[in-house]
């Protein structure tokens, strides 16, 4: 069955930053379904109190047969996962969602915080596929930001700008994407990070006609398309089905994104 | 061809989409009624707001799925809006369409005839139909097929909301009892305008043996889906000859076979709710179209013709 669990042990855990972890599981490439950039998995944490969410899947390795979740601290069920060791077991169903279409030569791949978890995984696949690429890596300050030297190891261009200018340039993605615009041209962009920065990049790349493709989380229980939790206004798309990936005309028709999301109760 | 009509509202086909499922916000019912159904019914909600259960809510399981969600939503006050928002027939100041014979109906529940009646009240001018959940298998305490397995309950819950709204009400049984035949009768006797059968059954459950534990948060949930479909037939047929009021039947449905056998066993109207995960929302369309060939094939000129046919 499609949505079976694998119980996995983890085989390694990277620590990214002081409240970001990446965990390595095996993954048979053959047999279980191959994840593309941008898709995510369901995370079961069954060790203590129970509990599963949605994870972007970061690294997607096909030579070694491992795939990576990156993991931000932010609550329970985040804190519980980065309380686990290496050889703690974990429930993971997926992939699911549709993922980054590789649709351009000169590619701009900008995140803030854990949104750069899917953008990893895509940025490594675009460089194998010898297109150029530039990522603006965003934080609040210089300890958060993410992957940064992993880029810079795929032989991209990496900005960085931290909210507090303790690294790289100082003041937020939005600003940092709009002085990249000045002197060089992109055919394509991918964004993910909370969806205030995402708006603030949806105006830039819109002015400069510069065609995007936007990951979205929304509060999620099954994946599978039917409970209707992770819809969104006015169009009712699904982000588990028709998401996490929504192009630059689709977010024109999502009149919440950037306003409001609904919570495990549905309440705006 | 395939218009016809339950409990005196009229609909342009035969095709609803069960309480729960994508029913949580009026933009993804309506993409419902926009994929082909001829009307939809919204997640159950009650008085007051609900988290539900934690995930994991959702199992896969050999033929479909059990679920715990527990019933999650935001309470009446709030869901006013998104039923205000819904593009049915009699469209309000908000919805933006007006979609011919298309209908949105609430579901609803409640602990006590008190509480379904304070729901019921407020959203009467919003909806075409009312169907009355007393019969979810995971539902907290006092709630759900505890007033469901009760007939005396199941009539003073009908019986309260009868009296006070002018919409039509459904009264949706629950599989899990010795004998519905005496449920669906005092539902009926209640004033009940008609009988939804079946909710999902069970309760289930599913063990991953390499976690060593239930998957679901709540341990056990409904089970839905293609596995159920004998039973909800079963009890389909069994109704169509003791009640009075139309079926809505529902319970496993994937293909056009699947709702005729329903329409044959007694049904007027069907439901259609985990074969989505399967077929996408295309499948109200493809069953519309099949149906249409169907009826063309055998001789049918209507879907009246066809209800109870197997009798
Ligand atoms: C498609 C998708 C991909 C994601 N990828 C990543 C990732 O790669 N790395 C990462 O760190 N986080 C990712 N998230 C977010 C992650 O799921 C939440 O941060 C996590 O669930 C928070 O749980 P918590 O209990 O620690 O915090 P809580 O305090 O419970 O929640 C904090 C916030 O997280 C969100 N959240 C809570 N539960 C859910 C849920 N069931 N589904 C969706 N959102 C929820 C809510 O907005 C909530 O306000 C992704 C979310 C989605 C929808
Ligand atoms: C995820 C899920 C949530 C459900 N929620 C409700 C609900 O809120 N109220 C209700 O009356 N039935 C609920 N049901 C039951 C369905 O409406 C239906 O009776 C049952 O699933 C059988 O039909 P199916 O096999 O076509 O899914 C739910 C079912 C599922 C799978
Ligand atoms: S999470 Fe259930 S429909 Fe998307």
């Amino acid at each position: 069955m499609k949505n079976e669990y694998k119980i996995l042990e983890i085989k390694d855990i990277i620590i990214n930053t002081q409240t970001i972890k990446t965990f390595i599981f095996d993954w048979k490439m053959e047999k279980d379904e191959i994840p593309n950039p941008g898709q995510f998995m369901m995370i079961w944490n069954f060790n203590g109190e129970s509990d599963e969410k949605p994870m972007s899947v970061s690294k997607i390795d096909l030579d070694n047969e491992e795939i990576g979740i990156t993991v931000k601290n932010i609550g329970e069920f985040t804190n519980n996962l980065h309380s686990l060791k290496i050889g703690d077991e974990l429930g993971i169903r997926g992939p699911y969602g549709n993922h980054f279409k590789l649709n351009g030569d000169n590619i701009i791949a900008i995140g803030g915080g854990v949104g750069m978890a899917p953008l990893r995984s895509f940025v490594e696949h675009a460089k194998s596929e010898n297109k150029n690429v530039d990522v603006v890596v965003a934080s609040v300050t210089q300890c958060e930001l993410l992957f940064e030297e992993d880029f810079k190891k795929l032989g991209v261009n990496v900005f960085t700008s931290t909210d507090d200018g303790t690294c790289g340039y100082k003041g937020f993605a939005t600003h940092r994407t709009i002085d990249l615009l000045k002197s060089r041209n992109y055919d394509m962009a991918i964004v993910c990070g909370p969806e205030i920065m995402m708006k603030g990049i949806f105006n830039i790349l819109e002015d400069n006609n510069i065609p995007g493709q936007y990951s979205m989380e929304r509060y999620m229980k099954c994946a599978i398309g039917i409970c209707g939790q992770c819809c969104v206004d006015n169009t009712g798309w699904r982000v588990c089905i028709e998401g996490p990936i929504f192009s630059s005309e689709e977010i024109k028709q999502i009149t919440e994104f950037g306003n409001y999301h609904r919570n495990g109760a549905g309440i705006k | 061809m395939l218009n016809m009509e339950l409990c005196g509202i009229k609909l342009e086909n035969p095709l609803l989409l069960a309480a729960g499922i994508l029913g949580t916000t009026a933009a993804s019912m309506n993409r419902v009624l926009d994929a082909g159904a001829g009307g939809v019914v919204t997640k159950s909600f009650s008085k007051e707001p609900n988290k539900g259960y934690n995930n994991p809510t959702i199992a896969e399981v050999e033929g479909g799925i059990i679920n715990a969600v527990g019933l999650s939503s935001p309470g009446v006050e709030l869901f006013k809006e998104e039923l205000s928002l819904i593009n049915r027939e009699r469209k309000t100041e908000k919805s933006g369409k007006n979609n011919p014979n298309k209908i949105a109906i609430a579901s609803i529940y409640g602990s006590t005839p008190d509480e379904f009646n304070y729901v019921a009240s407020k959203i009467g001018d919003l909806i075409d139909m009312i169907e009355l959940n007393i019969s979810c298998p995971h539902a907290m305490v006092g709630y759900g097929s505890a007033i469901g397995q009760c007939p005396d309950n199941t009539f003073d819950v009908v019986n309260a909301v009868k009296n006070n709204v002018s919409v039509p009400v459904l009264t949706k049984l629950t599989p899990n009892v010795t004998d519905i035949k005496e449920i669906a009768l005092s539902a009926q006797e209640a004033g009940s305008d008609g009988i939804t059968v079946i909710n999902s059954l069970g309760p289930g459950m599913k063990i991953d043996i390499n976690a060593g534990v239930p998957i679901l948060k709540n341990k056990f949930g409904g089970l839905s889906g293609p596995a159920i479909k004998p039973i909800a037939i079963k009890y389909v047929y069994d109704l169509y000859e003791d009640l009075d009021i139309p079926i809505v039947g529902v319970g496993g449905i994937r293909t056009f076979e699947d709702v005729v056998e329903f329409l044959y066993a007694g049904s007027s109207a069907v439901q259609i709710g985990t074969a989505i995960m399967y077929e996408g929302l295309e499948i109200f369309s493809q069953i519309n179209h099949n149906l249409i060939k169907f009826m063309e094939d055998k001789g049918f000129k209507s879907i009246d013709e066809m209800v109870g046919y197997a009798h």
